[in-house]
């Protein structure tokens, strides 16, 4: 029961006023990004990196855990009233949870999903402080040689079984590979892509691509189609609190939403797509309405998907904490932070860094609480969100992209850099490329490439190292599996073709 | 509706070669091509010679070569847009002022300082979103950006290009505050 002192400690320091005043300052500005269509969490955490000069770790990591979390909830907020889902994770709360809205019932539908929320939340957050410490134990054993594998195979899932298409989600990878490798390599001092800019020899910032992709690339994709069609907002109808029946059919989805999102989350493929439609699927096939299904809207499936959603949220944190392996964007861009602050997340982070790993597990929890207050009894601040005017909105956010971006060098050069990154995000969007994989390119590239030398300093040049590790080789086969096994599956379903050639 | 649809998982494309997807699968074969040219570039010691700095970005010109390969095939046979993406035409006009927007933007950022920039990016992007009023916009724009300057900017003390009004308002300030004997 170590875990459990370890988190005791945790609650000692979270509570104080100060890192409670960083937790409600992260939770409220998450939900805040999360309701606002064209923010999302990546770019707000890419945004408040500067921060990481100016206060302790253990304050930008609360913040940015809030904001984490809060853009979970928020997010569906908006795709309940609005039906646009502001990340691929809300998709299947839209479905279900819109049609409930549009029939009257938009308040036990933002309801069961802010529950849904806090108990997947909070069971995860504790499924964390149990499961990391296993996972640390495991780690301590693995070589270099598996560690890169490891990274393969979370590369792999990542970009390619997540999205709608291997190729594409590869080549948002590589291009992100590609973007990591600008600079002066560390160890050799070879300056690599500079293209003879001076500005380019510290490497790219991953704030510039961060905020290039998700905010200039969003609002440029926006921006061209939107006189194509007009959202709409429906208003707010019945009551917040849920009835004994509605309760009734929520609570199971919760628990099961919970059972599917952490685990996934948890898996080096990370990820809250699967988890979302799984749940969803299950739903539909466990619930006793089905015809409520895709007709005036099921809360089953409002209730489920969304627990999964914020479980794997949590999940998708162990990976990170445990093996400095990021598998969203977010995930990414948090791992850049700790490394601002020249903290590696690995196996060690548990012994170097406990009192701040603690710290921030403990003040998920208690984000948690406060997410669920300013979720429920608030919640008609945050529709008032939504009603700003798009114009304002997307100009707004722009200029927020500019002060983030200029803030760090004040060097034309990196708006322009800023401004292409979002020509070729717009780009991406426009052809279905996801911009995920780039961001985790970015950030796990260098470190893929640095466990790569160290495995083959190891041994002594002998590339079968990765081969010959019965873990490197499993970690391998399975990423090979990962892009092949669509392909194969298909290929052995195939109708027969009845003698014609 | 599927009932409206005999058989809606068999997509059929029509048209083969799609000339937006082939566009761009020809430009992400065109970046591996460049990877590959300037990786000719890095110099490498001998004592590297085994992992130096060449083999990462050779990996990376070569994957998306070849991804870019898969592309270039999938754009001949018909593309993978979804129908709904390539039957919305973009909307040029909208897209010319944001560019526009951001164009002047760092055209104006260190000759006239982060305030003016932004009124004139957001009067722009605004414009490209329909709005009718830049009079009101820009009054937005600058309270938001001197907000946004002397909240966000001085409190994390990042410096984000003072210009004539940043330095202007600061002056008044500085007189305002000696005047009150502050």
């Amino acid at each position: 029961m170590d875990s459990f002192y370890h988190l005791l400690d945790g609650f000692g320091t979270a509570l104080t006023l100060t890192n409670l005043g960083w937790a409600l300052l992260g939770c409220t500005l998450g939900t805040a990004i999360g309701v606002l269509p064209g923010l999302g969490p990546a770019l707000t955490i890419a945004l408040l990196l500067p921060i990481t000069f100016k206060v302790d770790p253990t304050a930008a990591f609360i913040l940015f855990a809030g904001i984490y979390y809060g853009a979970m909830y928020g997010g569906s907020t908006t795709s309940i009233l609005l039906n646009t889902p502001g990340e691929s994770a809300s998709i299947v709360t839209a479905l279900e949870g819109n049609k409930m809205a549009r029939n009257g019932r938009g308040g036990a539908a933002l309801a069961t999903s802010a529950i849904g929320s806090f108990v997947a939340g909070t069971l995860g957050t504790l499924g964390i402080a149990f499961l990391a410490p296993i996972v640390v134990k495991l780690a301590l054993g693995i070589w270099a040689a598996d560690y890169f594998s490891l990274m393969v195979l979370a590369f792999v899932t990542a970009s390619a079984v997540l999205g709608a298409s291997v190729i594409r989600g590869l080549t948002s990878l590589f291009f992100g590979i590609w973007l990591g490798l600008i600079g002066v390599d560390l160890q050799t001092g070879q300056a690599r892509f500079s293209f003879g800019l001076n500005e380019l020899l510290d490497g790219i910032n991953v704030i510039v691509v961060a905020v290039g992709l998700f905010a200039v690339g969003e609002t440029l994709y926006v921006a061209a189609r939107f006189r194509h069609g007009k959202d709409e907002l429906i208003p707010l109808r019945g009551s917040l609190w849920m009835t004994k029946d509605e309760w009734k059919r929520s609570w199971k989805p919760w628990l099961r939403g919970t059972a599917l999102g952490f685990p996934i989350g948890a898996m080096p493929a990370g990820g809250a797509e699967i988890p979302t439609f799984l749940s969803y699927y299950i739903e539909r096939k466990l619930t006793a309405k089905p015809e409520e299904f895709g007709t005036v809207g099921a809360i089953e499936g409002v209730a489920g998907p969304e627990a999964a959603n914020n479980a794997s949220t949590a999940g998708v944190l162990v990976p990170m904490l445990t093996l400095g392996l990021p598998t969203s964007a977010t995930a990414a861009v948090m791992l850049s932070a700790f490394q601002s602050y020249g903290i590696n997340p690995g196996p060690l982070l548990f012994e170097t860094q406990a009192a701040l790993v603690w710290t921030l597990i403990a003040s998920l929890v208690i984000g948690n609480f406060m997410l669920l207050v300013l979720n429920l009894p608030m919640i008609a601040v945050w529709v008032q969100l939504l009603k700003i005017p798009a114009p304002q909105l997307y100009a707004g956010i722009l200029v927020f992209a500019t002060i983030g971006t200029y803030g760090i060098t004040q060097s034309w050069v990196d708006l322009v850099l800023l401004y292409t990154i979002g020509v070729i995000g717009y780009l991406m969007r426009r052809f279905d490329f996801p911009t995920g994989p780039v961001i985790i390119g970015m950030i796990l590239g260098p470190l893929a490439e640095q466990s790569f030398r160290q495995a083959m300093t190891i041994s002594a040049g002998d590339w079968t190292v990765f081969f010959t590790r019965p873990l490197s080789l499993t970690l391998l086969v399975l990423a090979a599996l990962a892009i092949g096994g669509p392909y194969i599956y298909r290929w052995v379903r195939r109708p027969p073709l009845g003698g014609v050639e | 509706m599927p009932t409206d649809n005999p058989a809606p998982q068999q997509i059929v494309r029509g048209g083969g070669l799609q000339v937006g997807e082939l566009l761009v699968a020809l430009g992400a074969l065109a970046l591996a091509i460049v990877i590959f040219w300037q990786t000719q570039a890095i110099n490498v010691s001998p004592i590297y010679a085994k992992v130096g700095p060449k083999v990462m970005p050779l990996i990376a010109a070569v994957g998306l070569g070849l991804l870019s390969i898969a592309l270039i095939v999938s754009a001949l046979r018909g593309g993978w847009q979804s129908e709904e993406e390539r039957q919305t035409r973009p909307d040029w006009v909208a897209l010319a002022w944001v560019v526009a927007g951001l164009t002047l933007n760092v055209a104006l950022i260190d000759a006239a300082g982060f305030t003016v920039a932004s009124v004139v990016m957001f009067v722009c992007v605004a414009r490209a979103f329909n709005s009718r009023r830049p009079m009101r916009d820009a009054l937005i724009a600058a309270t938001f950006a001197l907000v946004a300057y002397f909240g966000f900017a001085k409190t994390l003390t990042i410096n984000i290009g003072g210009g004539i009004v940043e330095q202007a308002i600061e002056q008044a300030y500085g007189w305002l505050a000696g005047k009150m004997g502050l």
